[in-house]
């Protein structure tokens, strides 16, 4: 049997605001912005609300009302950042809270209530809480969403719903408390329905002519016979371990045992489900109330449980545990399933290299960060500095052989170097040239071979490549920028070495 | 008593660890690999190229880098044959990976990881030597000292993975603990004066040092993805020397 409560902040922004501003309080004040050229109140303090002032009100009338009124600009998205931030506070209750937009929280509290000892206190304990910080708030519990939010704004006394009782709880109260379009609700009050009671117990097909499927739906909604989604802020992990520990744990083998024993759980789990994790979050509740964690990432599905552990004793070290650490917990955000995926890289037969390899990568991206390890293919372009192509996966296959019908160097440097040449025929290779103050006399040359910018991608001058090889032997791959011109010599650099 | 024999039974693990690291064990351990080493061949311990262990190779200036680089690519292309894959470790690279393929290395099968802290380099690289699915490891590093150099050999030796260890401008010579050192520098192109430009690469290949074989110095080219023995003129005395080592 489900359990929701509904918690309702009445006055919300304002109460915010005089948490900020303590000089506020008991004040009259509206928190307006401007719609459609006008100033429009969007939420007012108790005390403005007292002298008439209402949502809705244009900025000038309120003032004309109360003199004294002082119009405060509001923050269109402050609301929902306030329901985040306590609807995470609220996941102490229970793991799974949402907000309810524009003024507030459900929380499913099916199995949690006994641990506050009973519906009553956790429902007091809650509103006590939100109280003692501050806020105005009313909580009501239900079987349904729609009942707890009903009895939380317009019930007179009653604060929990029995199981199974919605429907007396409803009975007293008025069509607006179903959450239905203000159009129904006009019609429902032209037609003298001012209580619920009045109309729940006709026949569906009559409502339905009359106010449309939606009205049947809420119904539904508030006495369980239709479903009402929930959407939490935090949805649970599906793959997540908790090892909370007697007394606090400071040292790094107290920390391996625990990380052992978590990953002991959670892979025997995965493995029945037949999934692998590709990422894993170790969270350290620490006894000052901080929490640290670790994160670590693998390029395949794993479920090893001395994998993941290897990766995790590179992190150890990080983890400071101050006091002592009370809880771990460990999150499998990342869940793969485990399919014969392993088979495909470089045509190996064994799957066993893959993975060996695939680990091998892991433990060294865990050390050094993601971008370390690079695997290259070939890519259609004659340009040297785009014609390799970075492999996404270990998977992945080149669709093009490499090409090796030009000359290479074994050696590229980052970007071409100016060098000095004294190149005495144009279109021949140089007589020598001058790189990093050392003189290199040529004396066998290949070339040259032209290579052109793709237009498409960038435009600029054309290369001519010469292979070049000095009196040592050494070999060079230099070219020359662009075509001899009257005016201005065109300027060379060395690109590579080779073998 | 009982400590007097636990420490007899020690050191004589010790001896035999000592041993094992001297080489003593190396017959059963290297495996053949290509024969398209060429003349090299018979420098090694019994005529193999010796797997499973640490090569240093030393180059001091951007040619020699370069042919190094060659050198140790065709090596690995030994190494990896059709379907093994290669680990290139190193801080700043240079090599381009579509020039692998001109040595017999599938450029795809070789995998860069390119360090950016320098503690980190010699970790990775043991992680890659210790990791047994690969074919070769290659490193590229500047100094390296004798300890973290007989860690590398260590774990070249329990898992069988050949290390190539890439030793660019070193400061000093120092000693390390790998079979063989190597220095391959780059060959000008001769006697083909009635052909025009540049010919096949050609490489110095001096083998300095090596456990239980025998040094030497051979020019080779590298022709047809193998390694192939050249006389030039000025040095007939190389292939004596070759058939001696």
């Amino acid at each position: 049997m489900a359990r929701y409560v509904s918690i309702w902040f009445p006055h919300l922004t304002t109460d915010r605001l005089v948490l900020k501003r303590p000089e506020l309080a008991g004040t009259s004040f509206v928190l307006a912005s401007p719609s459609r050229g006008r100033v429009v109140v969007k939420a007012a303090s108790p005390q403005a609300q007292a002298s008439g002032i209402v949502e809705g009100m244009v900025a000038a009338d309120a003032r004309a009302v109360l003199p004294s009124l002082e119009v405060i600009e509001d923050d269109a998205e402050l609301a929902e950042k306030l329901l985040n931030a306590l609807a995470k506070w609220t996941l102490r209750y229970t793991p799974l809270a949402a907000i309810d937009l524009d003024d507030g929280l459900i929380l499913d509290a099916t199995g949690c209530t006994h641990l506050w000892g009973g519906e009553m206190a956790y429902l007091k304990d809650i509103v006590a809480r939100l109280k003692g910080s501050g806020y105005d708030v009313r909580a009501a519990m239900a079987d349904t969403i729609a009942a707890a939010w009903a009895v939380c704004r317009f019930g007179k006394s009653q604060r929990i719903v029995a199981p199974g009782a919605q429907l007396d709880a409803l009975l007293p109260l008025p069509p607006t408390a179903l959450r239905l379009d203000p159009i129904t609700v006009d019609k429902m009050y032209k037609l003298g329905f001012y209580q619920i009671k009045s109309f729940v117990y006709m026949a569906p097909s009559v409502l339905r002519r009359r106010f449309g499927q939606a009205l049947l739906d809420r119904l539904g909604q508030a006495l369980g016979h239709v479903h009402e989604g929930f959407a939490p802020i935090h949805p649970p992990e599906p793959f997540a371990e908790r090892l909370p520990c007697l007394e606090p744990i400071r040292t790094a083998p107290g920390i391996e045992i625990a990380l052992q024993k978590l990953l002991e759980m959670l892979c025997s789990r995965l493995v029945k489900e037949g999934q692998g994790v590709r990422k894993v979050i170790l969270k350290c509740y620490r006894i000052d109330g901080e929490m640290r964690q670790v994160e670590i990432g693998t390029s395949f599905a794993s479920c090893s449980t001395g994998h993941l552990f290897k990766l995790f004793e590179l992190k150890i070290p990080t983890i400071e545990p101050a006091l002592g650490i009370e809880l771990f917990v460990l999150e499998a955000p990342v869940v793969e399933p485990l399919g014969e995926q392993q088979d495909q890289l470089f045509n190996v037969g064994a799957a066993n290299k893959w993975v060996e390899i695939a680990e091998l990568l892991d433990r060294l991206v865990a050390r050094a960060g993601p971008d370390i390890s690079h695997r290259y293919l070939p890519a259609q372009h004659y340009w040297p500095e785009r014609c390799t192509l970075e492999a996404a996966s270990l998977k992945e296959q080149p669709q093009t052989p490499w090409r090796t019908d030009r000359p290479r160097p074994v050696h590229l440097l980052q970007e071409p170097q100016k060098v000095e040449v004294s190149a005495p025929v144009p279109d021949y290779p140089p007589m020598l040239f001058r790189y990093q103050g050392e003189v290199h006399k040529i004396t066998r040359a290949d070339g040259p071979e032209r290579i052109e910018q793709e237009w498409w991608i960038q435009q600029g001058l054309h290369r001519d490549y010469y292979t070049v090889e000095d009196e040592s032997g050494a070999r060079f791959w230099i070219f020359r920028l662009g075509h001899y011109q009257d005016d201005n010599k065109p300027e060379w650099f060395i690109h590579g070495y080779f073998a | 008593m009982e400590t007097a024999n636990d420490k007899n039974e020690l050191v004589a693990r010790l001896r035999a660890q000592i041993l094992s690291l001297q080489g003593v064990r190396v017959a059963s351990h290297h495996k053949q690999i290509g024969t398209g080493l060429g003349p090299i061949q018979a420098a090694f311990p019994q005529g193999a190229f010796p797997v499973g262990a640490m090569h240093e190779f030393i180059s001091t200036d951007q040619g020699q880098s370069a042919a190094t680089s060659g050198f140790m690519a065709a090596l690995a292309g030994f190494l990896m044959k059709q379907d093994g894959i290669c680990l290139w470790v190193g801080m700043h690279r240079t090599v381009f990976p579509p020039a692998l393929s001109f040595f017999g290395v599938a450029p795809e099968r070789v995998i860069f990881i390119d360090v950016k802290k320098e503690r980190d380099l010699l970790w990775m690289i043991e992680e890659g030597l210790r990791c047994q699915a690969l074919s070769a490891v290659i490193g590229q590093v500047q100094e390296i000292g004798l300890t973290a150099s007989r860690r590398l050999q260590l774990a070249c030796e329990q898992s069988n993975v050949t290390g190539l260890l890439h030793r660019i401008n070193p400061r000093s010579m120092n000693p390390v603990a790998a079979v063989c050192r190597w220095q391959i520098s780059p060959l000008p192109t001769e006697g083909q004066a009635e052909l025009p430009g540049i010919g096949h690469p050609r490489w110095n290949v001096q083998l300095l040092k090596i456990r239980n074989g025998h040094p030497g110095s051979w020019q080779v080219q590298w022709d047809n993805q193998n390694l192939k023995s050249i006389r030039t003129q000025d040095s007939p005395g190389k292939g004596q020397l070759l058939q001696a080592g």
